[in-house]
């Protein structure tokens, strides 16, 4: 299950309508505890792909490396990605499944007319072949709490 | 000659959660080979069906990138480091 820790949602639905109708992307940092992984942080990072952003998104592979360094430092992981859908459902694409890394959590925002919608949260299966739905929570209680 | 080989993250589920294993190689080429042979799971996330390296998988020799150098050809010298490092592509259609 990916748990995104309260602020999180919200920060990764502003970076998506600000992109807007451009794909936005960033990074998920966090800890794992036993199938859980708590994404406490969301980093956004400019989508740099050479093909057109409003369907591509590229995170190289400096940036890669930052991010473990980022999480290393504060003994967290790197959890996963995330980036928008403008216009379109938030669900993998052929050719998110076809450049998808194993074990990391991809989360992916829809964004309807500007405005972020359903996120949805997703793992590649073991043998490549498809994604599976990663079950998924916003955690509120501390805006609760507070 | 063994040469370090460091792994990102998403691969070390497949290297027994080691953040670096040590792999024999006179070249990178041969020494890709040695790290799958060594931890079979690597293999389809390294190499597409075809048998390249997929795509978003960037290997420096130090710090310098493969590409750079002589590719799979690069030789390899002592106390070289291998860095597998992957690059994150997608997008909606």
């Amino acid at each position: 299950m990916i748990v995104l820790a309260d602020g999180v949602l919200t920060a990764l639905r502003m970076h998506a309508e600000k992109a807007y109708p451009e794909e936005c992307c960033g990074i998920l940092l966090g800890t794992l505890q036993d199938d859980t992984r708590l994404v406490i942080e969301a980093r956004a990072l400019d989508n740099t792909s050479p093909e057109p952003r409003r369907r591509r998104y590229w995170i190289g592979p400096e940036e890669y490396r930052a991010a473990e360094s980022a999480a290393n430092s504060r003994g967290w992981q790197l959890l996963g990605f995330y980036h928008s859908h403008p216009d379109h459902p938030a669900r993998p694409s052929a050719y998110d499944l076809a450049h998808a890394l194993p074990w990391h959590s991809y989360v992916i925002l829809g964004v309807e007319g500007g405005r972020a919608g359903e996120w949805t949260a997703w793992v590649l299966a073991a043998d490549r072949s498809r994604f599976e739905p990663e079950a998924q929570r916003e955690e509120a209680r501390w805006r609760i709490e507070c | 000659m063994a040469h370090r080989v460091l792994i990102p993250t998403a691969l070390r589920p497949f290297t027994r959660m080691q953040a670096a294993v040590e792999v024999e190689g006179p070249s990178l080429g041969e020494l890709l080979q040695a790290l799958v042979r060594a931890y079979p799971e690597l293999r389809p996330h390294l190499y597409a069906d075809d048998g390249r390296l997929r795509s978003y998988v960037n290997v420096y020799v130090n710090e310098d990138d493969f590409r750079a150098l002589q590719r799979e050809e690069t030789p390899l010298a002592p106390g070289d480091v291998v860095s597998l490092v992957p690059a994150i592509a997608g997008g909606m259609r």
